[in-house]
C-alpha cells in the first residue's frame, strides 16, 4: 500500500492531481521521531481527517502544514508549490486553532476582518465581506461582542469565519470540536460538513474521535507513532481494515486467529480456532495456502440466537454478559478455543423486558464475505 | 460546620502575623509624614502643633526644583529604557525555546540581589576607565541595569498568561512577525508595559547609591536630600520632601499593580 502510493506520488503524471502531496517526511524533535517518512497526497475540495490517538503525529503533521514546524525531511506541496522555507504568513492555509485564538482585544468583527488588512479593501466592501462571513456562520448580530461574551460553539465558528474570509486553498482544523459538549459538537459537525461542501475549500482536519472523522470525511489517514497506517475512505477503513491495529482503532473488531485451508476464485476458505471454517472474498492479494493470519469480524455482523440451528455459519457458545444501551445491546459471548470473549451488537427490535439472562448458551452466526482476512505481522 | 473549606478557613495566628509584619514595615515610614507637620524643627516628641510651612517653603527652593527635574529626567529616560528591553527579553524567555535559559534568567534577575555598592563601585571604575565623564548620562546607565530585572518581571506573567497559539492564529492569517507584534502582541501586554513603566520609573526616582557613585554635578532628588540632611534647619522641609515623595511612589507602584492586575488571568477565561 504504501510503496504504491509512493510511486504514484512520483509518477509526473498524477502527480498534479493532488492538491496537497506530503512527500516523504520526518520530523525529530531531538531525538524523537514525530513523523516517520509520511507520504500522502490529499485532492482538491476534498474533507480529509487525520485520525489517532494523541502523539501520534498527527497535530504536528497539520502545524506543518501550517508552516508552525518545518520537516526534517521530505517536502509539502501546496497547489504544486513546494512549502519548504515558506513562513506561515505567506501559505495559501489557514487554521482553526484547537484553543481557536480568539484575539481577545478585539471584537468579533475585527477578529473576522483581521486578515484582510494587506488587501487594502475600502471600508464598505470590508464591511460587506464581514457580515457575509457573520451570516455564514449565523451570528449576524454578534460583530460587536467581545471575545469573552462568547461561548464555545461561537469562538468556534469566529475561527472559522476569520479563516475563511481570506479564501484559503486549504483550512486547516486541529480538533475544534474537542471543547464543545456533545450535542453542540454533533450540530457544528453537520454544519461543517455542509459549509465545506458550500465553500468548496480543501479540510484537513484532524481528530482522535474516530466516529467524527467517519461522519465527516471524504477521506482518512489513520496515524500511529508518527506514521499513516492507512489512508482510505471511511467505509473501506471500517470494512476492510488493512491491519489489526487500524481494524482495532475504528470501532470494536473480534479477532480469531486462523489458517488459510484453500483459496478458490477471489475468495479464501480460512480454518479459524473456535468457530470452524470461514469464507471470504475480503482477503490481501498475496495470501497463500497454509498460511497462518488473523480473521476479524464487527459486532454487528454477528447474529445472536438462542435456539441452535448447527448450520455451518455458526457457532455455539455462552453468554457472559449484555450490556443494555437503548437503540442497541451489547453482548460477549465465550466460545471455547477463543482467547478473548466476542462482541455482538444487535438492535434493540423487540421491547426489552427486564434484563438478558446471563450465563445461557447462545448461537453465533454470521454471513459470508462478513470476515475480514488480515495478514498478520 | 463552619460553613469554611479545609484550605480557606480562617487562620488567626496568621491573621496576627500579617497585622504585625505590617506594623513593623510601616510605622517607622509614617513617622515622616507625622513630623513634617509638627511645627518644631526638632523630631521629637511631644508634637508642638501642626503647620504647612515646611510644605511651602519647599516651594520656594530652586534647587530641590532642580533636582526634582534631573530625577524625572533620569527617571522617565530610564523606564522608558529598561521596559523596552524588558518587553524582548520577556518575550524570548517566555516565546523561544533558549539553551541554558534558567542561567540566564537568573543573571538578568542579579541586580536585585547584588548589593548597589558594588554595582556602583563597579561601573564607576569602567565608566572612569573608558573616560566618560560622570553625568545624568552614567547615573542613567546604571538605573537602567537596576530597573532591568523590574521591568522582565513585571512583563513575564503578561506574556505567559497569554496563549502563544494567538500570536501564531496572527501569522496564519497573514502577518508577518513585525504586525504580529503590534497587532497582537503590544496590546496585549499593554498592562504589563504601563505598569512596567510605573515601577521603573519609581525605582529610578528613589535610588540613591548608583546615582551617588555615578552622578556628576547635577544631584537627583535622593541625592539632594542626602545633602541636606547635615543641616537641622532644613530638616522638617527634608521631611516634607520624603513624605511627597513616599506618597507618590507608593501610588505610581499600586496603579501599576492595579493596571496589572489581571495577568495571566486574562486569557486563562476564553480556555
Amino acid at each position: 500500500m504504501r510503496k504504491q502510493l509512493i510511486q504514484k506520488v512520483n509518477d509526473p503524471m498524477t502527480k498534479n492531481d493532488a492538491f496537497i502531496s506530503i512527500r516523504n517526511v520526518n520530523k525529530f524533535f531531538g531525538k524523537f521521531l514525530a513523523i516517520n517518512n509520511v507520504s500522502i497526497d490529499i485532492g482538491h475540495g476534498e474533507f480529509f481527517s487525520l485520525l489517532g490517538s494523541s502523539g501520534c503525529g498527527k497535530t504536528t503533521l497539520l502545524r506543518m502544514l501550517a508552516g508552525f514546524e518545518n520537516p526534517t525531511s521530505g517536502e509539502i506541496y501546496i497547489d504544486g508549490q513546494p512549502m519548504s522555507g515558506v513562513p506561515p504568513h505567506n501559505r495559501p492555509v489557514n487554521m482553526v486553532f484547537q484553543s481557536y485564538a480568539i484575539f481577545p482585544h478585539l471584537n468579533v468583527r475585527d477578529n473576522i476582518a483581521y486578515g484582510l488588512r494587506k488587501q487594502k479593501l475600502s471600508r464598505a466592501k470590508r464591511n460587506a465581506m464581514v457580515d457575509e462571513m457573520l451570516d455564514l456562520i449565523k451570528l449576524p448580530d454578534y460583530g460587536d461582542r467581545k471575545a469573552n461574551q462568547l461561548s464555545g460553539g461561537q469562538r468556534q465558528r469566529i475561527a472559522l469565519a476569520r479563516s475563511l474570509i481570506l479564501r484559503p486553498k486549504v483550512l486547516l482544523l486541529d480538533e475544534p470540536l474537542g471543547a464543545l459538549d456533545k450535542q453542540l459538537r454533533e450540530q457544528m459537525q453537520l454544519e461543517l460538513r455542509a459549509l465545506q461542501k458550500t465553500v468548496g475549500i480543501t479540510f484537513v482536519f484532524v481528530t482522535h474521535d474516530q466516529e467524527e472523522a467517519l461522519t465527516l470525511s471524504d477521506r482518512i489517514a489513520v496515524m500511529s507513532n508518527g506514521r499513516d497506517l492507512q489512508v482510505d475512505t471511511p467505509s473501506r477503513l471500517y470494512e476492510s481494515p488493512i491491519d489489526r491495529e487500524v481494524a482495532s482503532f475504528i470501532g470494536t473488531m473480534n479477532f480469531f486467529d486462523g489458517t488459510v485451508k484453500a483459496l478458490t476464485d477471489g475468495g479464501a476458505e480460512i480454518e479459524a480456532a473456535g468457530i470452524g471454517d470461514v469464507y471470504t472474498t475480503n482477503i490481501p492479494p498475496s495470501l497463500t495456502p497454509g498460511q497462518s493470519v488473523s480473521i476479524a469480524i464487527r459486532p454487528e455482523k454477528l447474529t445472536l440466537s438462542s435456539d441452535g440451528h448447527g448450520g455451518s455459519n455458526s457457532v455455539k457458545g455462552m453468554l457472559d454478559n449484555a450490556a443494555y444501551l437503548g437503540e442497541r445491546s451489547h453482548y460477549y459471548v465465550s466460545i471455547d478455543g477463543v482467547p478473548q470473549p466476542v462482541a455482538v451488537s444487535a438492535q434493540n427490535r423487540q421491547r426489552a423486558n427486564g434484563n438478558a439472562e446471563n450465563q445461557r448458551p447462545v448461537w453465533l452466526g454470521w454471513d459470508d464475505n462478513a470476515f475480514v482476512v488480515l495478514e498478520n505481522g | 460546620m463552619s460553613g469554611h473549606s479545609y484550605i480557606k478557613r480562617p487562620n488567626r495566628p496568621l491573621q496576627i502575623y500579617a497585622a504585625l509584619f505590617l506594623v513593623v514595615l510601616y510605622v517607622p515610614v509614617l513617622f515622616l509624614p507625622l513630623f513634617s507637620f509638627n511645627t518644631s524643627i526638632y523630631v521629637k516628641f511631644p508634637l508642638t502643633g501642626f503647620t504647612f510651612q515646611w510644605y511651602i517653603e519647599l516651594m520656594d527652593r530652586e534647587p530641590v526644583w532642580a533636582a526634582l527635574m534631573n530625577s524625572l529626567r533620569v527617571g522617565v529616560t530610564t523606564s522608558l529604557i529598561s521596559t523596552g528591553f524588558g518587553i524582548f527579553a520577556a518575550k524570548a524567555i517566555t516565546r523561544y525555546r533558549l539553551p541554558g535559559k534558567g542561567p540566564l534568567v537568573g543573571f538578568i534577575m542579579l541586580p536585585l540581589v547584588v548589593p548597589g555598592i558594588i554595582f556602583g563601585v563597579a561601573l564607576l571604575i569602567l565608566i572612569s576607565r573608558m573616560g566618560i565623564p560622570l553625568s545624568l548620562y552614567t547615573v542613567t546607565i546604571g538605573h537602567v541595569i537596576v530597573c532591568l530585572p523590574f521591568a522582565i518581571a513585571t512583563m513575564i506573567p503578561r506574556f505567559e498568561g497569554f496563549d502563544p497559539s494567538i500570536e501564531e492564529a496572527s501569522a496564519d492569517l497573514g502577518e508577518n512577525a513585525w504586525w504580529t507584534f503590534w497587532r497582537i502582541t503590544f496590546p496585549m501586554v499593554f498592562p504589563g508595559i504601563l505598569a512596567s513603566l510605573l515601577l521603573t520609573f519609581t525605582v529610578s526616582f528613589d535610588e540613591f547609591i548608583m546615582a551617588f557613585f555615578l552622578s556628576g554635578t547635577d544631584p537627583t532628588l535622593p541625592m539632594y536630600i542626602w545633602s541636606q540632611l547635615r543641616f537641622p534647619k532644613e530638616f522638617p522641609s527634608i521631611l516634607a520632601l520624603a513624605s511627597i515623595i513616599l506618597v507618590v511612589s507608593f501610588a505610581m507602584v499600586f496603579l501599576g499593580q492595579w493596571i496589572n492586575r489581571d495577568a495571566q488571568a486574562t486569557d486563562s477565561k476564553s480556555e
